[in-house]
């Protein structure tokens, strides 16, 4: 029987019934399953990593690495993954390109400008929509898009009148949208988290608003904009769906057209992430040691990519920030 | 002098007066674009919605039958097959992203629970990169790891042959199942809950659960009464976007969930969750190859408007329940 601490009396029926000041068993379940929760997550990302860790070191080859892919089932014979490494390293740029300018734009004026409030406010939650927009409903809006014969450019004609659609300039296009919401996102926390008087001091020197934004606040959140392109590439790299709808996911990158570097940019690709669905069970490659080895490639880039979102955020910033 | 002076000023106004328009005419292109989005994909989704009315939404048929035949409807566009009833793929949907979306939240706040109050500092800074690398891992490397590791697995070892034997004549059970899309996209999701759970949780301020031990309650109910309590809408914005993410899952569910239309009988006890099913996303996914193929691809277009349709209310439905709960507790910004 529990008695109260200082008067030695019986608890009264409602600190009975509440458990009092004591660990009732259901208190000692929940903590227990906090534990269990907290230490789970630990346990599953370790066995992730381990398990692509040994994968990668006993199916990875170097020359995988530098070599193109080759139709086959031999796992043996059917080439590396260079192509699909290019792949995403292209798709990354051209996504990045186009999303960091803009989405750092339309941070600015969202956080600096903001007027008329009712464009922003709406403005505000369309990037919402954008980011909780399935990326493979992107991809076949963007397939919708890009077919209109007036996009021909982008990729090429198959028909006059009507575009291919699929190139590494659609697909990037349509990256640069899934990494918008985050490049936003970061550029106007950092953005916020600038205090008044810092603007106010640059109207006294007479500067504008624009130059104020170009010469005081964008260098300030620097380390956010960095964070949020980080954390934007990263979605790029893991993205799958949208390769597969509008890159082609073919198993070489098929450059269209005759003029070197621009062929490219019109032609159908792959990434590694593609690479990695077709040589599963699922696609018709067949080849799991290969997905293996080229999954343990993308996992580096992503941890790396997350590593260096670490390094940006725990850099030393500006003096109001710390 | 003066009147330079007052040139030079205007002339400053008027750059900043075009860099506001630049910048407001680069953040409405976003509005246009939503705008874009949503008139194109419904326009190409109409027809596939008109052929068949709410039937659309209803059951009957068997949907990978509805599905070739669609494909391999005639030229003749007077003659194209819309007939789809595709209820198994809504059902599917709903239940994999509902499930997965409610062991998520439960674990969420379990773990949550445990980086702000129980677990020791060692194990709290570890668990923070751990919570990133699970949400940074790409879906393709979670479906990898399923379809070659979950999957042969349960078949091989989880579902009897009993089991197997008792809905052989409806379907084959190699192990592909919701069971293992739920539990992988559980991983997937349980990372974004946790970090705004935490966030919240943190943002708790001091003397509220302070208050709460005061009155002898111990820690644990002390952060379960006060500090969830106070934390639920962020806990519920959490929950939306989770559900978002789920929804549109499409590469590792087509990967592991066996990609067979079909709705899992709950009739079937245990055996429901070792069936396979197939949801709006995989299903585009999986006809990425036959969109060119008018009534198909429109058909595909109608899953997405599907997509769409539901994300876009989660937005909303987000956005409202942080505007109707940010009046009396602790709300994300």
């Amino acid at each position: 029987m529990s008695t109260h601490a200082q008067t030695g009396r019986p608890m009264g029926l409602y600190a009975r019934l509440r458990g009092g000041d004591s660990w009732s068993i259901g208190d000692r379940l929940g903590v227990a399953a906090a534990w269990g929760a907290g230490l789970l997550l630990c346990l599953i990302a370790a066995a992730i990593v381990l398990y692509m860790l040994v994968r990668g070191i006993q199916y990875l080859r170097l020359d995988e690495i530098f070599s193109h892919p080759v139709a086959g089932t031999d796992q043996s014979k059917n080439g590396g993954f260079l192509d699909p490494l290019e792949g995403t390293l292209l798709l990354t740029v051209i996504g990045t390109a186009i999303a960091a300018p803009v989405g750092v734009g339309i941070a600015v004026w969202l956080t600096e400008y903001g007027r008329p409030a009712a464009l922003a406010r709406a403005v505000e939650s369309c990037i919402e929509i954008v980011a909780g927009t399935p990326s493979i409903v992107l991809a076949i809006f963007g397939l919708l898009v890009f077919q209109q014969g007036f996009f021909g450019f982008l990729s090429y004609e198959a028909t006059p009148g009507v575009a291919f659609g699929r190139s590494f300039f659609t697909a990037g296009m349509v990256m640069s949208l899934i990494a918008l919401p985050l490049i936003v996102g970061a550029s106007r926390e950092a953005l916020h988290s600038i205090p008044r008087h810092v603007r106010e001091a640059s109207y006294a020197l007479g500067k504008d608003r624009i130059s104020t934004i170009r010469r005081v606040l964008l260098p300030a959140s620097r380390r956010g904009i960095g964070t949020g392109v980080a954390l934007g590439m990263g979605r790029i790299v893991g993205d799958t769906a949208i390769v597969v709808i509008l890159l082609g996911a073919s198993l070489q990158n098929d450059p269209e057209g005759s003029i070197p570097g621009l062929s490219l940019l019109q032609g159908t690709g792959s990434t590694l992430t593609t690479y990695v669905y077709n040589n599963s069970p699922v696609g018709e490659g067949g080849s799991p040691e290969k997905a293996y080895a080229a999954a343990f490639v993308l996992l580096l880039i992503v941890i790396g990519l997350n590593f260096a979102v670490d390094l940006i955020t725990r850099g030393r910033g500006p003096s109001w920030t710390r | 002098m003066k009147t330079r002076g007052l040139k030079l000023a205007q002339q400053r106004d008027r750059t900043d007066q075009r860099a506001e328009l630049l910048l407001g005419a680069l953040a409405s292109a976003v509005l246009l674009l939503i705008a874009f989005m949503i008139v194109f994909v419904f326009a190409k989704a109409w027809p596939s919605f008109a052929h068949n009315g709410l039937a659309w939404f209803g059951p009957g048929g068997n949907v990978n039958v509805q599905l070739e035949e669609i494909f391999a409807s005639p030229g003749d566009p007077a003659a194209y097959n819309y007939t789809l009833h595709a209820w198994p793929l809504l059902y599917a949907t709903a239940l994999i992203t509902g499930c997965a979306v409610a062991l998520a939240t439960i674990v969420s706040m379990l773990s949550a629970m445990f980086v702000v109050e129980f677990a020791p500092a060692w194990i709290a800074s570890v668990l923070q990169p751990v919570i990133r690398l699970l949400a940074a891992v790409p879906s393709v490397i979670y479906g990898l790891i399923g379809i070659l590791v979950l999957v042969p697995f349960f078949g091989n070892h989880v579902i009897s042959s009993d089991q197997k034997e008792s809905v052989q004549f409806v379907i084959q059970l190699d192990g592909s199942s919701i069971l293992v899309g739920i539990l992988v996209l559980t991983v997937m999701i349980t990372p974004i809950m946790v970090a705004i759970t935490v966030d919240a949780l943190r943002s708790v301020p001091r003397n509220w659960t302070e208050g709460a031990a005061a009155l002898g309650v111990n820690r644990f109910r002390a952060l379960r009464t006060v500090g969830l309590r106070a934390a639920r809408p962020a806990i519920v914005a959490a929950a939306i976007l989770a559900t978002a993410r789920a929804l549109g899952e499409a590469i590792m569910l087509s990967m592991v969930a066996g990609s067979v239309a079909f709705a899992p009988n709950p009739l079937d006890g245990v055996t429901f969750f070792f069936e396979p099913a197939k949801t709006f996303a995989s299903s585009i996914v999986d006809g990425a190859e036959g969109l060119s193929v008018e009534p198909f691809g429109q058909t595909m277009y109608a899953f997405a408007a599907v997509l769409l349709i539901s994300s876009a209310f989660l937005s909303f439905a987000g956005w409202y329940a942080r505007r109707a709960m940010r009046k009396y507790t602790l709300a994300p910004r």
